[in-house]
């Protein structure tokens, strides 16, 4: 059964209503990036960039993985999870048309049946 | 629902090359009669809103030709502003292909392509939506919207169900 999560929404929310997040979400997305190199690409302090990606992180948006000094931020499984859903949501939507529009191709079929038999 | 019709035929939606979406579906009629279907404002818009969804039309302007204009204006359950979608066709070519812009979203918007091809009375209906780039068609998913349908988080996030923080 699939459930409403009223908590998970919000982190969801937040973690994308920022502008600077999403930018961060987007670099990630071209590939695996350092906190250290984001701060510098988005003109900010290191203990800024560390609060949005925790604010992402914990959304699930974004892991990351500490090697030496260095902090690397990757693709977190939610993200993938989102673009299922969406495939998801989006195969409903036409499911749900093209079976409406069988209904009018099937009308349609009829209504040009009945015009061939009157024109005969 | 008529009674004896049997199940209705298998829609395939997939992601393909990173920025294209692609869907299949193949109807029992003839490609004349599907293409109609998709170009008259008046049929179109009679199965373009479906119920199921909560969506309604309020609106459905459409001058399908090349080079026309469409704009659809949707009533929503889940929100009081309406929606709208609009853009211009590219290309329409009877009975066999459909090519339109999708401009709500801006420059990200894809171009949808809808290829109707007979074969034996049924016609297989081919759509692709292609994003200009593959960041475009990511940035749509994160923001939970998708071409002619706006989706909210909240509709999202109810069918992701358990957060994947939690596993």
């Amino acid at each position: 059964m699939v459930q409403y999560h009223p908590k998970h929404f919000d982190a969801s929310f937040a973690a994308l209503s920022d502008v600077t997040r999403r930018g961060v979400l987007e670099q990630i997305l071209r590939g695996d990036a350092s906190i250290s190199a984001l701060a510098e690409a988005f003109d900010m302090s290191l203990t800024g960039m560390k609060k949005h990606v925790g604010v992402l992180e914990k959304a699930g948006f974004v892991v990351t993985r500490k090697v030496g000094r260095v902090r690397t931020c990757r693709l977190g499984a939610r993200r993938l999870e989102r673009e299922a859903a969406w495939i998801a949501k989006y195969h409903q939507l036409w499911t749900a048309r093209f079976e409406a529009l069988d209904g009018i191709v099937e009308e349609l079929q009829r209504k040009e049946k009945a015009d061939g038999r009157k024109q005969k | 629902m008529d009674a004896s019709r049997s199940e209705p035929n298998p829609t395939t939606t997939e992601r393909r090359s990173g920025r294209e979406v692609v869907i299949t579906r193949t109807f029992d009629a003839p490609a004349r009669v599907v293409f109609e279907a998709w170009t008259r404002p008046e049929l179109l818009q009679r199965w373009w809103a479906p119920k199921s969804f909560g969506i309604w039309f309020i609106s459905c302007e459409a001058d399908v030709r090349t080079g026309g204009r469409y704009r659809f204006v949707f009533g929503h359950a889940a929100s009081e502003q309406p929606m709208a979608f609009f853009g211009r066709y590219l290309e329409v070519t009877p009975p066999s292909r459909l090519v339109w812009t999708n401009e709500e979203a801006g420059e990200n918007g894809p171009v949808t392509t809808v290829t109707f091809e007979e074969r034996d009375g049924r016609t297989l209906v081919v759509m692709h939506d292609l994003y200009p780039t593959r960041e475009a068609l990511d940035a749509a998913i994160a923001s939970g919207s998708t071409a002619g349908m706006d989706e909210s988080f909240a509709q999202l996030d109810e069918m992701l169900g358990e957060p994947a923080a939690g596993r």
